[in-house]
């Protein structure tokens, strides 16, 4: 019988059932961070039990951590007793942490691909709702709750039950400027906040064929924002040039062996799915969200909507995200003042995100009364980027340069906007108050949000380009 | 987990649809490892700009207080994994919470914590919010988990669905980690095939 890809991952990685009729799905690899990691350190340790599999087992620093150069664990007081109690639980469990000031700390989600932690066709979990961001090198990812990440620390395994599967297929080729934030905003504008829900997605189609994986990460990070805990693209020979030589990839004959078995990673002819959507991305302009959830999105080009347009059961949230955003429906996106730009978390802070900022950036200057910051995912990209020059770009512009974490992503770390200002931001959740109380986010992409700082104000990246706005 | 059967408590509507995480449990600064999850609950929409209590917000006035039930909309618990957004209905003895919806990762932490998340089609929700905004905190309602009925002022009986298994889990407060150990044999003899098929699965190390 012809399956899909979803189904030969899960099929693979089922251990057995359990009485409840919950199936055991071993997970192989598990990645921490220190929000979360100390109520499971102490839950095994009041039950006296190890982790079942620490070698499988990393942790990252991330939420909490500080981004201001020179940073260290007190630099942000409300994060020093997480980022200490995860160092303590992780030593005395035995787990690769990276710690404040490691070379690869960073985001969880960007750290654990670029090191070579996350593999094709492995399974994967993340005690944090966006761990399908590494769906983009076609792993099979899960966020999940406290209880859940603890439960995977003692059995290497989660208890679920088994999606339905959804294939999203994306075709044509993007304009310039036009990412795959656009294309996810689009999509999550189109299926609703629930549209996933209780889904695997599988991406596919030309748009993501052609999508370096940077890309295709951001795009699966996103799956959230529709519902979807895990959405993955299958992997192709972009995937495994880009995982090759990653230190904890596998190396030499295994390499070779592991190839074999992920080229046989596909979804087969005429497997079925339990719903398909299709998105024609050829005519997408750059996408931004003008209200409080991630649904509430509308071309670069266009105005708030009217009430009147939108399907009933939509309104009240518009309704209440008129008020709360200081918008008036009919109001045109382009040229509202920002005052606040922010580049960076899990979403869009690699390389590829920060060169394409920068690219709008260099030789101009963030307009005045503009705070605009620069997140780099990892200290590797932020490494990478500063050996390819492009701090001194933003710094020259105008933008602050930081160590790399969260950040102002949800403000875990203390950075954060003021009340009523008005942000264009890289990340994935614009709800009330994310960004600091009353702040007014909107989502975009890294390219849209550049240009945005440029102008002062909501801009089209290719009217900016084009030294027209 | 504390065993869950039968909830008797006051009802409290929250009319909204999509309501996430950041709302439930707000990220709270100035704080440390041992969280006051009473406190965390709504913690933004409690309170006014200035920091004292917002009159109108549906769990501070004074008959929804205490509170135990509370009926919403669709997809209720999106957003982020944060089980804070359990943990604070917990300490605020809210053990039922009846939507349209709920988000996928909210519900698994909801039974995880003895919670019990139940799911009504949009009419049998909008019959129960109708009673319950009918009822304003006057009257308690029953869940009763073992009958999987509701009963309360404004109406007769309502049965609802759940899983069996799910339904199990609550009623005898199972430990989900502890249902799983039983396994552990299962887990080392996967373990032991994929070591030998796919090897790269079984090891993560630096090759450096
Ligand atoms: S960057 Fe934001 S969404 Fe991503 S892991 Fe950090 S807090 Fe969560």
């Amino acid at each position: 019988m012809p399956r899909t890809l979803f189904d030969k991952i899960w099929d693979l990685h089922l251990v057995g059932q359990r009485a409840d009729g919950r199936d055991l799905l071993y997970i192989d690899r598990h990645v921490l961070h220190e929000l979360h990691a100390h109520h499971g350190f102490a839950y095994l340790q009041k039950q006296q039990r190890k982790v079942h599999r620490p070698d499988l087992t990393f942790a990252v620093q991330d939420h909490t951590v500080a981004t201001k150069p020179g940073r260290d664990d007190d630099t942000n007081p409300t994060g020093a007793a997480f980022i200490k109690a995860m160092r303590e639980g992780t030593r005395r469990n035995g787990i690769r942490l990276f710690d404040v000031g490691d070379p690869e700390q960073g985001i969880s989600h960007v750290v654990a691909p670029e090191v070579g932690i996350v593999l094709p066709g492995a399974t994967h979990a993340v005690p944090d709702s966006h761990a399908s961001t590494v769906g983009g090198l076609g792993a099979l990812a899960f966020g999940c709750g406290t209880t859940e990440m603890t439960h995977v620390l003692a059995t290497q395994v989660m208890a679920l039950k088994r999606p339905k599967r959804m294939r999203a297929r994306l075709d044509g080729r993007l304009g310039a400027h036009v990412s795959s934030k656009d294309v996810a905003l689009r999509l999550i504008a189109e299926l609703g906040v629930a549209g996933a829900r209780g889904y695997a997605v599988e991406y596919g189609g030309s748009a993501i064929l052609a999508m370096p994986i940077e890309q295709r990460m951001t795009l699966c990070n996103l799956n959230i924002e529709m519902g979807g805990r895990s959405g993955f693209v299958a992997p192709d020979d972009a995937t495994f040039a880009w995982l090759a030589g990653r230190p904890y990839a596998p190396q030499g004959a295994m390499w070779d062996r592991a190839l074999e078995h992920w080229r046989t990673l596909i979804t087969d002819d005429d497997a079925a799915f339990d719903r398909e959507v299709v998105l024609d991305c050829h005519a997408l302009e750059p996408q931004i969200t003008w209200g409080t959830d991630p649904s509430q999105v509308v071309g670069i080009s266009g105005r708030v909507p009217e009430p009147a347009t939108l399907d009933a059961s939509r309104r009240p949230a518009a309704e209440s995200a008129f008020a709360y955003m200081g918008l008036q429906p009919g109001t045109a996106l382009l040229g509202l003042p920002v005052n606040r730009v922010f580049i960076g978390s899990c979403t869009n802070s690699r390389l590829p995100d920060l060169e394409v900022a920068a690219a709008v950036v260099r030789g101009r200057r963030v307009a005045a009364g503009v705070a605009a910051m620069v997140v780099p995912g990892s200290s590797t990209v932020k490494r990478e980027a500063e050996a390819a020059g492009l701090d001194r770009v933003f710094r020259d512009a105008g933008f602050f340069w930081g160590e790399s974490g969260c950040s102002m992503c949800a403000g875990g770390n203390g950075d954060r906007g003021a009340p009523g200002e008005r942000i264009v931001s890289t990340t994935n959740r614009n709800f009330e108050n994310r960004q600091g109380p009353k702040t007014r986010t909107h989502l975009a992409s890294p390219a849209t949000a550049a240009a945005s700082a440029i102008a002062g104000r909501i801009a089209d990246v290719r009217q900016v380009l084009a030294g027209a706005a | 987990m504390q065993p869950f059967s039968s909830h008797t408590a006051v009802a409290a509507p929250l009319l909204r649809d999509d309501i996430n995480t950041d709302q439930i449990a707000p990220v709270m600064h100035g704080r440390d490892l041992k969280e006051d999850y009473k406190v965390t609950l709504f913690y933004r929409a409690r309170r006014r700009d200035d920091g004292s209590e917002d009159p109108d917000f549906i769990l501070n006035k004074p008959q929804f207080r205490d509170a135990g039930i509370l009926v919403t909309g669709n997809n209720f618990g999106a957003g982020s994994s944060r089980e804070s957004a359990v943990w604070a209905m917990v300490a605020n003895n809210i053990r039922v919470i009846v939507a349209k919806s709920f988000a996928d990762i909210y519900r698994e932490n909801c039974l995880q914590n003895g919670v019990l998340p139940i799911v009504l089609t949009a009419q049998e929700a909008d019959d129960l919010t109708a009673r319950v905004v009918a009822a304003n905190g006057a009257a308690p309602f029953t869940v009763d988990l073992v009958s999987q009925r509701i009963s309360g002022p404004g109406g007769a009986e309502m049965p609802f669905d759940i899983a069996a298994a799910d339904r199990i889990r609550l009623l005898e407060g199972l430990d989900d980690i502890g249902l799983t150990l039983k396994h552990m044999n299962e887990i080392a003899s996967w373990e032991q095939r994929i070591a030998a098929a796919q090897p790269w699965l079984q090891t993560a190390k630096d090759s450096r």
